[in-house]
């Protein structure tokens, strides 16, 4: 089934809608968390997802994970259907590493109890090997074997990443979710946790879909990065095409937005403006218009095609008759 | 490979989990006044026959009414005696089998279906909820002593059916505070996890949520059993509870309030004690929940 070509992950057309109903005899309304979304990564690469905060990131990662169905489209691993495959089965080749090493950890739990949980819960070896499975996986997230018996809230914020990554890693799943890994954590910590995430995808050749709006460290991780705007994928790029050169002028704009240490420099303008849309009534044409710099007279009612470019995808009016291909969908 | 260890870590060799727990419950006042006196009256209530000086259903009529040893009485009844002849001291001694047994068993039946109620609600959400709290609804808008009564007229008062109203009455809170406790746990990114992790619902609800939430249930039943006893007492006054000659403090309130200007000590024994229990229980209650809360681990 799966041969060098084949994308360990891919999503086709992934949408996902919520009804939602504000009060009892309001009408229903819907949400479009996902819009339309299709991805691609390769064995042993590391997609970036970037955008504003309720733009449909995590959403998406729940949908890999089988933590939520997709309302339209599919999502294949290894080019098999996920729909097919049973919870337990895709439990064994993704994991998820999620943001808050605070509420990841069940409190009530030990740290073996914790990391040693995906080997009892799919009955792989008997209680020895799992023990001995816990402190191989313990020396290679960099925990010493003595935390075994201690409980989460004895150990800070890194540590607590770390018996998150243990737990996530000690199946040897194929592909790792990390929704915002460190965005909890202190900076110090930080660059620990994404080295350490770099060597084991070196070690183990995992495959990372890194979810995150800290541009920096998508900048370190990544291969390949898709900027999400309002549950679309606006535009999709190699690391360096995207931060050497960003097209689409909300990419452009989040480039912008990156602080600087410098505090003469100001908060940088991004010329964005201060509201993000109402996901409930996202705005007619191109979604982005409404605070797009660069806006022509057809972005507010012609939503942009999607275009194939030299090195991704981008949606957006201003290159569709220039230097991009209608793509062939 | 990534071995930098923590350098902090080598430091944290602290006491085991279990050692900090006995230093957490010897150190609280509250648990263990209440402790010591819901255990004192437990072990009071099992040794009932060794410990009671009389027989509490031996009456003689010669001896009635008198007084505690407090107030000019002798030794051979230190709480005196009942309008019957009956010594005071031992009916209280049996009394507290039935005030126990009926907290600890109402609490009991009523946990179990609160607690499978609430969790449900709050775990599967939608429907499953719209119903539970309907019925949470349905069980608030109805007045328990009046339900308490009306049955208890039907079927007759008696230990077992006053039980049995009881437990299938007080489940409300239970529901309430397990259903609220569930929704706040079931969001954290550890039920996630196990959920990825491949585990079915049962053990999600089993080990990843009960254990989280159990310190609530443990106030909620202590509130309970003190709810359940003071309505079997209430419900012993009105005659419509345990039935005489059965010893019971209600009963006791009951049976001592037409001497109670002459008398007053038969109304004020069994009070003092009915309320001694809630508060120890209460106490014992509140204490559990501080020593178990994670929050609290350090």
């Amino acid at each position: 089934m799966s041969d060098a070509t084949t994308p360990v992950l891919e999503l086709r057309n992934v949408s996902k809608v919520y009804t939602i109903r504000q009060g009892l005899f309001a009408e229903r309304k819907s949400l479009r968390a996902i819009d339309d979304v299709s991805l691609k990564v390769e064995r042993g690469g590391v997609l970036g997802l970037v955008g504003e905060s309720g733009c449909g990131k995590s959403t998406l990662a729940k949908i890999l994970l089988g933590l939520e169905t997709p309302t339209t489209g599919e999502v294949l691993i290894d080019g098999e259907p996920v729909g097919a495959q049973d919870r337990r089965k895709l439990a064994r080749r993704i994991q998820p590493i999620f943001q808050d090493p605070y509420s990841s950890l069940n409190p009530r739990k030990s740290i073996a109890d914790i990391i040693s949980l995906p080997l009892r819960v799919h009955g792989i070896g008997d209680a020895a090997s799992q023990d001995k499975a816990v402190r191989e996986i313990l020396d290679i997230v960099g925990l010493p074997a003595r935390v075994m018996n201690s409980y989460p809230s004895q150990m800070s914020g890194g540590q607590r990443q770390r018996v998150a990554i243990a737990r996530a890693l000690i199946m040897k799943p194929e592909i790792v979710i990390c929704d915002e890994p460190t965005s909890a954590l202190d900076v110090s910590v930080q660059s620990q946790i994404l080295n350490l995430l770099g060597e084991l995808r070196r070690e183990f050749g995992l495959t990372y879909l890194f979810i995150s709006h800290n541009l920096a460290v998508v900048e370190h991780l990544a291969t390949r990065v898709a900027v999400m705007y309002l549950g679309r994928i606006v535009e999709e790029a190699s690391v360096a095409g995207l931060f050497d050169h960003a097209r689409h002028p909300y990419s452009q704009a989040l480039l912008e937005s990156v602080l600087t240490p410098d505090p003469a420099l100001g908060v940088p303008d991004t010329q964005l403006g201060a509201a993000y849309p109402n996901p409930i009534a996202p705005p007619s044409g191109c979604h982005f218009h409404p605070r797009c710099p660069k806006a022509l007279p057809q972005c507010s009612s012609v939503a942009p095609r999607p275009l194939t470019t030299a090195d991704g995808r981008i949606e957006c009016h201003l290159f569709d008759e220039e230097k991009a291909e209608p793509a062939t969908a | 490979m990534a071995t930098t260890t923590d350098p902090l870590l080598e430091e944290i060799q602290g006491p085991t989990p279990g050692q900090l727990l006995r230093r957490r419950v010897f150190g609280h006042h509250g648990l263990m006044i209440g402790g010591g006196l819901v255990a004192l009256l437990v072990v009071v209530a099992i040794l009932a026959p060794v410990l009671a000086p009389h027989d509490p259903y031996a009456q003689s009529l010669l001896e009635r009414l008198q007084p505690p040893v407090f107030l000019g009485g002798s030794w051979e009844h230190p709480l005196g005696t009942d309008h019957l002849g009956r010594d005071y001291l031992s009916r209280l001694i049996y009394g507290a089998r039935v005030s126990l047994m009926i907290g600890v068993i109402a609490a009991l039946i009523s946990g179990l279906i609160g607690t499978a109620m609430g969790v449900a609600a709050g775990y599967f959400g939608g429907r499953v909820d719209m119903v539970v709290t309907f019925l949470i609804n349905v069980r608030l808008a109805m007045p328990v002593v009046l339900v308490a009564l009306a049955v208890v007229a039907i079927f007759g008062g008696s230990l077992q059916v006053v039980i049995i109203v009881l437990g299938l009455l007080l489940w409300d809170r239970f529901a309430v505070v397990m259903r609220a406790s569930t929704l706040q746990v079931r969001g954290r990114e550890y039920v996630a996890a196990a959920r990825a992790i491949g585990c079915s619902t049962p053990r999600i609800v089993l080990t990843e949520i009960m254990p989280n939430i159990v310190n609530n249930l443990i106030v909620v039943v202590t509130l309970e059993m003190a709810h359940a006893i003071l309505l079997e007492a209430a419900l012993s006054f009105l005659g419509l509870g345990v039935q005489p000659p059965t010893p019971s403090w209600g009963l006791m309130v009951s049976e001592g309030k037409q001497m109670m200007l002459f008398e007053p000590w038969l109304v004020m024994i069994p009070g003092i004690v009915l309320f001694l229990l809630v508060l120890a229980i209460n106490l014992m209650g509140d204490g559990l929940r501080d020593v178990t809360a994670p929050e609290n681990r350090s």
